[in-house]
């Protein structure tokens, strides 16, 4: 290994400022850009695959009971899914309007979008919450709680689960679509929340002037991972609420 | 760098750059994650080491002899369990590579540091679970958590799935980071044709860490749900299907076989090429070997459930799919070999590793055909044919890579020399206990004795004798070789930059290695096994005076 030209590396890169938010271990501010957003982006490879699991479940029951899950999706709101799926998409678009006020160097942009789109996240569990509560009313949990209004007795702990024969005209059997919405939607509500935490970060640490033209990878990424919780929305909205 | 101090402080031998527990604990160094990790899943392999000798002394004789049948289904469990998760599945990559990656690359660290220390503390927070369920009754459902058992019995399945989620996450993080280092953070010249076979391989884990854990994790996930709220979609009395807990789980865990076996496969390439002393043969194919695992490892998952009740079918399928298996992993056994013909072979103790690995991977991949054959996994399924077939592509294959991988890397990592007499002992031992275990547990499980039985027949007894004699050879062979270890740390001599003579870029670093790994960021000019294009210097500096000199 020769380490006759690394000296002249080693100086060419000491010579440009090496600004204070250059890790130690990285030569240039492009590459410590790129390596957080690959890393990034092998993340929501990750998040895909989780989701895939349950997707799978949603493809297996949902093609051996078809009529099931037509019966019961009838129970959603596909209003309230509507209007969340806009207030997702806007908030995308928020997000990726931050990115561009940062790429351009425009702190108080940034902010603005910024906190547009966590408005809109907000919003989204304020009507999932609507959502939500009208399942545990009408006794929609599933599990040991299906039938039974918010958490009956027996709901949690051990012991085989006893079902009613029916909930609300729908056969017992509907409450695998129950599992199957509450995993799907709670676990991209649990991105959400995430996403909201993500988000706030960012936010904060805008505000405090941590962010320029040349530096803005935070920004990038948060705002990568709010796209990848707007995708799944995307999918879960027409296969949950919108069953032809 | 910004300050004078800081220059001084990266240039500073890892191990006396920082003192105090402190120093050790909020590190952002990989050499010291790394040497955690080694630490930590020392204790693992003791703790699940401990069991195992405990499963091997019940099964000395039939009926009791230590523990009760419960006792017994918990320790084959707690076994299994503390072994792949805590064990085996970060034991190369997070441990070795850790340390060993970036030095390799040339790079100064690892391209997320923080991130690499939340994967150390998210894998002490899943042994804790992992722990906690084992005091509080432990887990009887064997390490793969089946369905519908795993719902119903009262053991504290909840506890130990979540250790299994939670070490899952350590599992991707690590993955995600090795996979960004490898791709931006090599050092100028470094370009992929001369990355070293130990990166190719570690890449290869890594796509898999990440493809296939986020499963698993929703698995366990799933199960854990229907523990606690009897959510139904694995309990066919509720409409849902146990065999999907088994399909899920299986397109993980078979990709987990591989997360386990190609870092092994990924040691043993480097081992083989510095102790024959010349250019590794086929490097590409054995590069891309690696990476046709990572990717044929996706397909074959339900060979694990020919006796499930699928459909035959998809039996046909995934029983094709297997054999497909045996080309890649066949690719890089012939090349090893073709590497050893006319190499100038240094039998060290890491050498002898890295043919008792080739001997063993051998037998256990070849016996994994007959697994992957279905008319012969139907009589071999659930005996102990398949344990031993396991058993020596895990431990007869990954385990002596990692011991081997130690021993090779120990100069680097603790900056000394071991007793190279020692280590020979513990080898023989170790290679003679493991075989006089498992070789014949090949034989009884070919004629019908189940695994995971507390009990037998009294014609199996000459074999369970032998195979739990064979377990305290093996035993006694990690002892000494835990003696070698500790003897070289207390008194040990100094290391040389490249104790074995080897071309890796990681031998040009000091021994131990700096805080940035290297004083200047080094240019490559060649391939890691270029040993033509050496110079004597490069090799030969600090080089012990018995060696063989180069070819």
């Amino acid at each position: 290994m020769s380490t006759a030209s690394s000296t002249e590396h080693a100086a060419a890169s000491h010579g440009h400022e090496h600004p204070k938010w250059l890790a130690h271990h990285f030569d240039s501010p492009a590459q410590q850009f790129d390596t957080a957003k690959l890393g990034m982006w092998i993340f929501i490879c990750t998040e895909i695959l989780m989701f895939g699991g349950l997707f799978v479940a949603y493809a297996i029951f949902r093609g051996q009971e078809p009529q099931m899950f037509h019966q019961a999706h009838e129970h959603l709101n596909w209003r309230l899914g509507a209007v969340n799926t806009i207030v997702l998409l806007f908030s995308s678009l928020t997000a990726a309007l931050a990115v561009r006020q940062s790429q351009v160097g425009d702190r108080k942009g940034t902010s603005r979008y910024l906190v547009l789109t966590l408005l809109c996240a907000f919003g989204f569990l304020c009507i999932k919450y609507i959502e939500y509560t009208a399942k545990l009313d009408h006794g929609l949990l599933p599990g040991r709680c299906f039938g039974h209004p918010w958490f009956g007795d027996h709901c949690i702990g051990g012991g085989a689960a006893v079902l009613p024969a029916a909930v609300h005209g729908l056969s017992t059997r509907a409450h695998m679509f129950f599992a199957i919405y509450f995993m799907m939607t709670g676990l991209h509500g649990v991105h959400v929340l995430v996403g909201i935490g993500v988000l706030s970060w960012v936010l904060m640490r805008n505000m405090r002037g941590d962010f320029s033209k040349g530096y803005f990878t935070a920004v990038e990424i948060g705002a990568l991972y709010w796209h990848l919780v707007d995708l799944v929305w995307i999918y879960l909205f027409p296969l949950l609420y919108l069953v032809g | 760098m910004s300050t004078h101090g800081e220059e001084d402080l990266l240039n500073t031998n890892y191990l006396k750059a920082g003192t105090g527990v402190k120093s050790w604990l909020l590190t952002l160094d990989h050499k010291r994650i790394g040497v955690m990790y080694l630490v930590s899943i020392i204790m693992a392999f003791f703790l699940g080491g401990v069991f195992a000798l405990l499963l091997r002394l019940e099964l000395l004789a039939p009926g009791r002899t230590i523990m009760t049948a419960a006792q017994y289904n918990r320790a084959f469990t707690l076994h299994g369990a503390i072994m792949v998760f805590l064990f085996i599945i970060p034991s190369i990559p997070a441990a070795l590579g850790n340390f060993i990656i970036p030095v390799m690359l040339g790079a100064k660290d690892v391209a997320f540091p923080k991130l690499n220390l939340l994967s150390f503390y998210i894998y002490v927070i899943g042994t804790i679970f992992a722990l906690f369920s084992i005091i509080s009754g432990a887990v009887d459902t064997g390490w793969t958590f089946y369905t519908p058992y795993s719902t119903s019995t009262n053991s504290s399945v909840v506890s130990m799935t979540m250790a299994a989620f939670i070490l899952g996450f350590s599992s991707i993080l690590t993955g995600l980071n090795f996979m960004v280092t490898v791709h931006k953070l090599r050092a100028p010249g470094l370009h992929w044709r001369r990355l070293p076979l130990f990166i190719w391989g570690m890449y290869a884990t890594s796509i898999i860490q990440v493809l296939a854990t986020p499963v698993l994790a929703i698995t366990l996930f799933l199960l854990a749900m229907a523990r606690v709220f009897g959510l139904g979609i694995f309990d066919a009395s509720l409409g849902g299907d146990p065999v999907l807990f088994q399909h899920f789980f299986w397109f993980y865990s078979h990709p987990a076989v591989y997360i386990m076996i190609v870092p092994g496969m990924a040691v043993v390439s480097e081992l083989i090429a510095t102790f024959s002393r010349r250019a590794i043969f086929g490097y590409f194919a054995i590069a891309m070997s690696s990476l046709g695992l990572a990717l044929v490892g996706f397909l074959v998952w339900a060979h694990h459930m020919f006796t499930a009740g699928i459909s035959e079918f998809a039996a046909m399928l995934f029983s094709a799919l297997t054999f497909l298996v045996a080309i890649p992993s066949g690719v890089k056994v012939f090349n090893w070999t073709a590497t050893l013909y006319k190499g100038s072979i240094w039998l060290t103790t890491p050498m002898l590793y890295a043919i008792a690995f080739l001997i063993q991977f051998t037998i256990g991949g070849l016996t994994g055909l007959f697994l992957g054959t279905l008319a012969t996994d139907i009589h071999l399924h659930d005996t102990y044919f398949v344990v031993a077939h396991f058993h020596y592509v895990m431990m007869g294959s990954t385990v002596m890579a990692f011991l081997g991988g130690l021993l090779y890397w120990w100069p680097k990592i603790a900056g000394k020399m071991y007793d190279e007499t020692i280590a020979k002992v513990s080898f023989a031992l170790v290679f003679i206990g493991f075989n006089a275990t498992f070789l014949v547990q090949f034989i009884m499980g070919s004629r019908g004795m189940p695994r995971r039985y507390y009990d037998y027949l009294p014609e199996f007894r000459p074999y369970h004798a032998f195979s739990t004699v064979g377990s305290w050879i093996l035993g006694l062979g990690f002892i000494v070789y835990a003696y070698v270890l500790i003897k070289s740390l207390r008194s040990g001599p100094k290391a040389p930059p490249n104790p074995w003579g080897s071309a890796g870029f990681e031998w040009a670093s000091e021994s131990p290695p700096v805080l940035a790994n290297f004083r200047e960021v080094p240019t490559i000019t060649r391939g890691p096994y270029d040993y033509h294009l050496t110079t004597d210097e490069e090799l030969f500096d600090g080089f012990p005076e018995d060696a063989p000199k180069k070819a």
